[in-house]
């Protein structure tokens, strides 16, 4: 078990690496920060001294070095926009993305289910085809168009919610301020957590609708069946329950591209998350800041995946046996 | 995808109709695309940084809504005996926010602070020798040699208080290289009109009413309370304005101006924008980088940059692809610049037949081939600009091809002088046109000519313009300046295309003219 994370761990390490080469060459196509950093009067010299004074003119790979040297440090440096360090502002920005990923995680899952479950018992009921019929549009929709729809119809058309922002936030640590305690904090966050758990949770739906089919065919519910329980008892102790695992595993690798993506719904609803802060990092061709982001999503998807190894590790019997029969 | 977008906002403006206007008149909420970079007045050159400066901070002078020179800090500015000195009288009696007076002491560590390396002003401040505290309120400027225009280079100089600076350890400039966060980048204490009462970048910035402000009874202040939030996203911005979140959009965009406009509460005003785009291209290269010829450059016979120049038809890049909001351009300084005139200006015919004649006297009787750059997401429409050229150019029979890029890319491109043919837009901070033929007409051998791109190099006209910095008379001056001005004409040393023009936003109960360089001074707004 524990030679399994050691491993694991090292695995992620060359995984985070990798990531940090990618995207450092990635910047170089990005373009020059400099003119962003100066106004149009700089001089010519001006230009030159701060590219220097930067690091800008060394290779890529002794800028690489440098970055990770001080990265493992914990040091991400500047940011060329903001003049703040880019690690406290993305610890200042990081718990609103996480507050929109998991409530928007859990619109997705409490829904998905509810509605996938319905539509497997229904098959044939016209609410069931509905619904089977409306969740293309979660699928096939591009992430802003719904953004911008909802912000049509419900901050516009019927003014009942926000178009954009957080709303009022509580502080509850230094770094972390909620919204979920205010009523202004809540509406603002309905809207974007929608638009964010609409894809994952048509996904969920069709996941659980099909694993439900499915289970309802095998051998075990006849057998139930056979034995008189109610339909009740069969569906939502026997069915469901050995719907879900696979349902937990996709929920779980989908919370970290939800994290990851939320990057467009930040954008269209202005939500102050770490995405919205790497947008605009892009623009301005803050390097320091898209360094660190890039570094931050590869981490979350490494901890997520090492997570979900470790589960099925415990879950799952056979591999464990395997592993330890060494090989 | 675009389409959608534009059915979304029309049915946007016509939901607005059930509008109320219910705004406090006392409160201003206004968004805009980007956030100020910084709160240290010295350390960026930036538009949206200096708007945001000017509310809390003071400059010894500034431009008003209408542009016009207005007594700041100073209340009374001139040249002395000695043609170096000028000499500045500061207002008497102004505090700073934290209580602390306002005095000459101030102004000399402020200049001093933004001529140090890491300050991103620096740029303006080329002439100033030294500055010397003569008393509390009068302050003398020492200049290399002699500056007529010195005023119009310290509009966004913004007054620090010494002895804060130094209790919070900012006396100098952040450098971005290393080191941490300073205070002034979160923090302000200046004499302006607005104090600081919260700050978080890039999402809100609240503003109250400094009711020890010098200017009060001066301007309206009506405002009393300012509340910034920042909307990246166009049409997020134009719906935050809808649906009445916010009261003043400082960037609505351009495609839904019609639509703000219709829709009932909402007022668009507009004005021509300190910003002239324009076509520039590498005249004195030997070879193009890009293109059918070889062995000769094209663009460097001036008969080619008059066809290109009358094949450009102007009023229909303002009609179609700017939606009328542009003003067709014949030299690259905007009405309100010392030097325009509007023979200048005057946008010549298009004229294909003479073009193709020309270039067939060039010696290009099929044309020739040929790359446009452009950035796309820097100037209003840029890209779409760009491909409306490139067809016009192919009438008279060039082949231009078009390429397109983000403008980190674009200006590092410019910068490294890799381009043959590019898109660029200029702006006249200081109103003067110097400040258009230092940056873009005197060659890239001096200290000048850091936006040249042409490689123009034209010994006598690099000599008028380091003359002008220096003359002290007036109509000598502006005699020099209507000179350059003619050859840079006469040369067709640029294809000048538009002058922007910018659009404000507003609720309709409020009154508020668009200034041309595109800074809200909020003092100045009032409510009906």
């Amino acid at each position: 078990m524990l030679a399994f994370i050691i491993r694991r761990l090292i695995q992620s390490i060359a995984v985070m690496l990798t990531v940090a080469l990618i995207s450092f060459t990635l910047f170089q196509f990005v373009g020059d920060p400099i003119n962003n950093m100066l106004g149009q009067e700089a001089s010519r010299d001006d230009r030159a001294e701060l590219r220097q004074r930067l690091g800008l003119n060394d290779p890529v790979p002794i800028q690489f070095v440098r970055f990770v040297g001080n990265a493992v440090r914990g040091d991400f440096g500047i940011s060329y926009r903001m003049a703040r360090p880019v690690s406290t502002v993305i610890m200042e920005r990081l718990p609103a993305t996480l507050e929109l990923a998991f409530v928007s995680g859990l619109f997705a899952l409490t829904l998905g289910i509810v509605l996938g479950v319905y539509t497997a018992l229904k098959r044939d009921g016209w609410l069931s085809n509905f619904i089977m019929t409306a969740s293309l549009v979660g699928v096939s929709l591009p992430t802003f168009v719904i953004g911008i729809l909802l912000i049509y119809l419900f901050a516009v058309e019927l003014q009942w919610l926000p178009s954009f922002g957080r709303g009022e936030l509580v502080q509850i640590t230094d770094n972390w301020r909620t919204g979920l305690l205010t009523e202004s904090g809540r509406k603002s966050l309905i809207l974007p957590a929608i638009t964010l758990g609409l894809f994952q949770l048509t996904l969920i739906m069709r996941l659980v609708r099909a694993e439900m089919l499915e289970v309802l065919r095998t051998d075990y519910i006849k057998f139930a069946r056979a034995r008189g329980l109610s339909q009740r008892a069969i569906h939502f102790h026997h069915a469901l329950k050995n719907t879900l695992l696979p349902v937990i595993t996709i929920t779980g690798l989908q919370l970290g591209s939800i994290i990851a993506f939320a990057i467009i719904t930040e954008t269209v609803f202005q939500w102050p998350g770490v995405g919205l802060l790497f947008i605009t990092a892009i623009n301005f061709v803050d390097i320091p800041m898209m360094s660190a982001y890039l570094i931050l999503i590869a981490f979350i998807f490494v901890i997520i995946n090492l997570i979900v190894d470790l589960l099925y590790f415990l879950v799952d019997p056979r591999l464990r046996a395997e592993k330890s029969g060494g090989h | 995808m675009s389409n959608l977008i534009k059915h979304v906002v029309a049915g946007v403006a016509v939901s607005a109709l059930a509008l109320s206007v219910t705004a406090a008149a006392e409160t201003l909420r206004w968004s805009s695309a980007g956030d100020s970079l910084t709160l240290d007045p010295h350390a960026q050159n930036e538009g949206p940084t200096h708007t945001l400066a000017h509310q809390i901070y003071d400059s010894l002078v500034f431009r008003n809504m209408d542009m016009e020179l207005t007594a700041g800090l100073a209340t009374d500015w001139y040249v002395t005996d000695d043609p170096t000195v000028w000499e500045f009288k500061l207002r008497e009696g102004v505090t700073y926010h934290n209580g602390a007076a306002f005095t000459a002491e101030d102004v000399v560590f402020s200049i001093k602070r933004a001529q140090h390396d890491n300050a991103g002003v620096r740029g303006l401040l080329g002439t100033i020798a030294d500055v010397i505290a003569v008393d509390d309120h009068t302050v003398h400027f020492v200049t290399n040699g002699p500056d007529p225009l010195l005023p119009n280079n310290l509009t966004n100089l913004f007054m620090m208080d010494k002895d804060w600076a130094e209790a919070n350890n900012v006396t100098q400039v952040q450098d971005f290289a290393g080191g941490e966060e300073t205070y002034a980048v979160r923090n302000a204490n200046g004499t302006g009109p607005y104090r600081l009462v919260s700050r978080e970048p890039d999402i809100r910035t609240e503003l109250e009413r400094n009711e020890d402000y010098w200017g009060m009874g001066m301007f309206p202040l009506e405002v009393t309370r300012i509340i910034h939030t920042p909307i990246s996203s166009a049409a997020t911005r134009a719906a935050a304005l809808l649906s009445g979140e916010i009261d003043f959009l400082l960037d609505p965009p351009v495609q839904d101006l019609q639509r703000l406009e219709n829709a009932a509460g909402i007022t668009v005003r507009s004005a021509p924008q300190n910003r002239t785009i324009f076509f520039g291209m590498d005249i004195a290269r030997d070879e193009l980088r890009q293109s059918n010829v070889t062995g000769a450059n094209p663009f460097s016979d001036v008969r080619v940059r008059e066809a290109m120049n009358i094949a450009i038809d102007r009023e229909a890049i303002r009609r179609v692809v700017m939606r009328g909001q542009s003003v067709p351009a014949g030299m690259i300084a905007p009405p309100f610049v010392n030097g325009y005139t509007e023979e200048l200006d005057a946008i010549p015919a298009v004229d294909r037949d003479r073009a193709r004649a020309l270039l067939a006297e060039a010696g290009y009787p099929d044309g020739f081939s040929a790359t446009l750059q452009c950035p796309n997401d820097r100037y209003i429409n840029d890209e779409a600009i760009c491909q409306a050229a490139v067809s016009m150019f192919g009438q008279i029979g060039l082949d231009i091809r078009l390429e397109s890029k983000t403008r980190s890319i674009h200006f590092a491109d410019l910068e490294n002088h890799l381009l043959d043919f590019y898109m660029l837009g200029w702006g006249v901070p200081t109103l003067d046109s110097h400040y258009v033929f230092t940056f873009l007409v005197e060659s890239q051998s001096g200290s000048g000519g850091a936006f040249n791109f042409t490689n123009y190099a034209n010994a006598e006209v690099d000599a008028m313009i380091q003359a002008m910095t220096s003359e002290t008379d007036l109509d000598v001056r502006n005699q020099m300046i209507a000179d350059v001005w003619e050859i840079v004409q006469e040369e067709m040393m640029y294809l000048p295309i538009h002058h922007q023009v910018l659009n404000w936003a507003m609720k309709d109960n409020i009154e508020f003219n668009v200034q041309a360089e595109d800074q809200p001074h909020f003092m100045y707004m009032t409510f009906k």
